[in-house]
C-alpha cells in the first residue's frame, strides 16, 4: 500500500506498441488535388474544368486511385447536396463571380489565369475538407463526385 | 431621534475568542475579489464577544433588545430576496432596556452543525456568517461577520478507475483510462489514452476540466459551465497502438469539492472532458465526471480539539461512512 502523504504518479500500465504499427504506414492518407484547368467549348458557352485526383488508404472510397473531371457547378452541386442531407457545416467555396461574366471587360473575364488559379486553390482547399470529415465520407453525393466518371443529377441521394 | 443629529447610536464589533490561533481561508466573493475569512468545521464551536460602543458616551441608548444570530443560508442570484436558511441559531445577549456606557456581551454557539461548504458560485451563494443586533424603536443597528465552511472526507472505500472504449466508426478507435473516479483537490489525475484505430489526421488532444453549476428545481433547472483547466497531453498526429500518458496535478487549479443537490437547491459537478482535435479543427470529445472531495490537513499540535476531531470525520456521497466511535464522542459532550 504507497504512503498516502505522497501522491501516487505512477503511470498506468500500458501494451508497447507493435513496431509494425509503429513503422507502418498510415492508415489516415487522403489526398485530394485540384489541376490542369482547361477551357472546353466555344463562344459563349466557354467554361473551365479541372482536374480532380484523389490518393487514399481510407477504406470507405472504393477506388485508392482516382481522377474525374469536373468543373464549378458540380462543386456547388456537392455542396448543396450536403448541406441538405448531412449535418455537417459545409465550408465555403470560391465566390461565384458573376461581374467576372459580364461583357465589356478590360481582362479576359471568368478565363483571365489570375482568376482560375485563385479558384483552382480555393476548390481544392474546399474538397480536402470535405472528404476528410467523417459524416460527410457517409453520403453518396461525395462517392458520387470524387470516383465516378459523371456526376448524374438524378441520382437517388443517400448514405453510403 | 438619529434624524435630528443628536440620538446616540452605537458601533457593533463581533471578536471570536479564538482569533489568534484560528486559521483562516481564502474565499472568492461574489465580485471576484480574493479574502480571507476564519475557517469552521462542521460541529465546531463558535463563541466569542459582541462589543457594543456608544457613538456619545455618556449618553444612553435605549434598545429593544441585543442579540447575536449564527445563521447558514442559500442566496440564488436570479431571486435575490429569498435567502434559504438552512442553519438558524440565536441568543439573546440582552433584555430590551438601556445601555449607560459601552459594554461587552459573550455568546456562545455550541457545537454548531454546518452541514455544507461555503460556496460562492455564477448563479448561487452559500454562506455562514454571525450578526449581532441592537434592535430599536425605528431602525436597527446590525453587524455581520462572515466566516468560512470546509466540509472534509476521508479516502472513499471505493475508488474505481475509469475505463472506457469509445470511437467513431471506422475513424477513430480510443481507449482511455484514468486511475480513479474520486479525486482530493490536492490530488493527480494519472491516466493514458490507447489509440486502437486512427484514420482521421489529429493535431493535438487536450483534457479540459468543467465545472457545472447547477441552479433550481424542475422546469427552471439552469446549467452554468465553466472551463476551469485546459491541458494539452499530446501534439502530433498519433497512429494505431500509440499510448499518450495523463498527468494532470490538480491543486494549481481553483476547485470546489463536489456538491450534489445542497439543501435541494443547487449542485456542482465536475468533468473531466477528452478533446481531440483535427487537422481541419474538428473536435472529438468524450466527458466523464469525476467526484472531487477535501482531504483534511495532517492533524497538529495546534490544531484545537473540534477541529482534529472535525477533519477526521467521516463523509461520502451517501454518508455511509460515518465513524463511529468519533461521532460517538462528540454526541456526548
Amino acid at each position: 500500500m504507497t504512503d498516502p502523504s505522497v501522491a501516487d504518479t505512477r503511470r498506468l500500465n500500458s501494451k508497447p506498441q507493435d513496431l509494425t504499427d509503429a513503422y507502418g504506414p498510415p492508415s489516415n492518407f487522403l489526398e485530394i488535388d485540384v489541376y490542369d484547368p482547361q477551357i472546353v467549348g466555344v463562344g459563349r458557352n466557354r467554361y473551365t474544368n479541372y482536374e480532380v485526383r484523389m490518393r487514399t488508404n481510407l477504406p470507405i472510397f472504393k477506388l485508392k486511385d482516382s481522377c474525374v473531371r469536373r468543373r464549378y457547378s458540380d462543386f456547388e452541386w456537392l455542396k448543396n447536396e450536403l448541406e441538405r442531407d448531412s449535418k455537417i457545416v459545409v465550408p465555403s467555396l470560391p465566390g461565384k463571380a458573376l461581374k467576372r461574366q459580364l461583357p465589356f471587360r478590360g481582362d479576359e473575364g471568368l478565363f483571365e489565369e489570375s482568376f482560375i488559379e485563385e479558384r483552382r486553390s480555393g476548390l481544392e482547399q474546399f474538397i480536402n475538407r470535405i472528404a476528410g470529415h467523417p459524416l460527410a465520407q457517409n453520403e453518396r453525393c461525395l462517392h458520387m463526385f470524387l470516383q465516378d466518371e459523371s456526376i448524374d443529377r438524378n441520382y437517388i441521394p443517400g448514405k453510403v | 431621534m438619529s434624524f435630528f443629529g443628536f440620538g446616540q447610536s452605537a458601533d457593533i464589533d463581533i471578536v471570536l475568542n479564538d482569533a489568534e490561533t484560528r486559521k483562516k481561508a481564502e474565499h472568492k466573493s461574489e465580485d471576484g475579489r480574493k479574502d480571507k475569512y476564519f475557517l469552521f468545521y462542521d460541529g465546531e464551536t463558535v463563541s466569542g464577544k459582541v462589543n457594543v460602543t456608544l457613538k456619545y458616551p455618556g449618553k444612553r441608548l435605549e434598545h429593544n433588545g441585543i442579540k447575536i444570530e449564527f445563521i447558514g443560508q442559500i442566496e440564488l442570484y436570479y431571486d435575490r430576496g429569498n435567502h434559504h436558511e438552512f442553519v438558524s441559531l440565536v441568543k439573546d445577549l440582552a433584555r430590551p432596556g438601556e445601555l449607560t456606557q459601552s459594554q461587552t456581551f459573550d455568546f456562545e454557539f455550541t457545537h454548531v452543525e454546518k452541514p455544507y461548504e461555503s460556496y460562492t458560485g455564477q448563479n448561487v451563494k452559500l454562506r455562514y456568517f454571525l450578526r449581532a443586533t441592537v434592535s430599536r424603536r425605528l431602525n436597527d443597528v446590525s453587524k455581520e461577520l462572515d466566516i468560512v465552511v470546509h466540509t472534509l472526507s476521508s479516502y472513499p472505500e471505493l475508488n474505481s478507475s475509469i475505463k472506457m472504449e469509445v470511437g467513431i466508426e471506422d475513424c477513430l478507435h480510443i481507449e482511455f483510462e484514468y486511475n480513479k473516479s474520486k479525486y482530493h483537490l490536492k490530488d493527480v489525475i494519472v491516466g493514458k489514452i490507447y489509440f486502437l484505430l486512427v484514420r482521421i489526421k489529429i493535431k493535438h488532444m487536450e483534457i479540459d476540466i468543467i465545472k457545472r453549476e447547477t441552479t433550481g428545481t424542475g422546469p427552471n433547472v439552469y446549467h452554468e459551465n465553466d472551463t476551469i483547466a485546459k491541458y494539452e497531453i499530446m501534439d502530433g498526429a498519433p497512429v494505431r497502438g500509440e499510448s499518450i500518458p495523463i498527468r494532470l496535478f490538480l491543486a494549481g487549479y481553483e476547485m470546489t469539492p463536489s456538491m450534489r443537490d445542497i439543501n435541494k437547491k443547487f449542485s456542482v459537478r465536475y468533468y473531466l472532458n477528452l478533446v481531440l482535435i483535427d487537422e481541419e479543427e474538428r473536435r472529438y470529445f468524450k466527458q466523464q465526471e469525476i467526484t472531487l472531495w477535501r482531504k483534511g490537513d495532517i492533524v497538529r499540535k495546534s490544531m484545537s480539539h473540534q477541529a482534529i476531531i472535525a477533519s477526521q470525520r467521516f463523509e461520502g456521497s451517501s454518508n455511509p461512512e460515518k465513524s463511529q466511535t468519533q461521532s460517538n464522542e462528540e454526541d456526548d459532550s
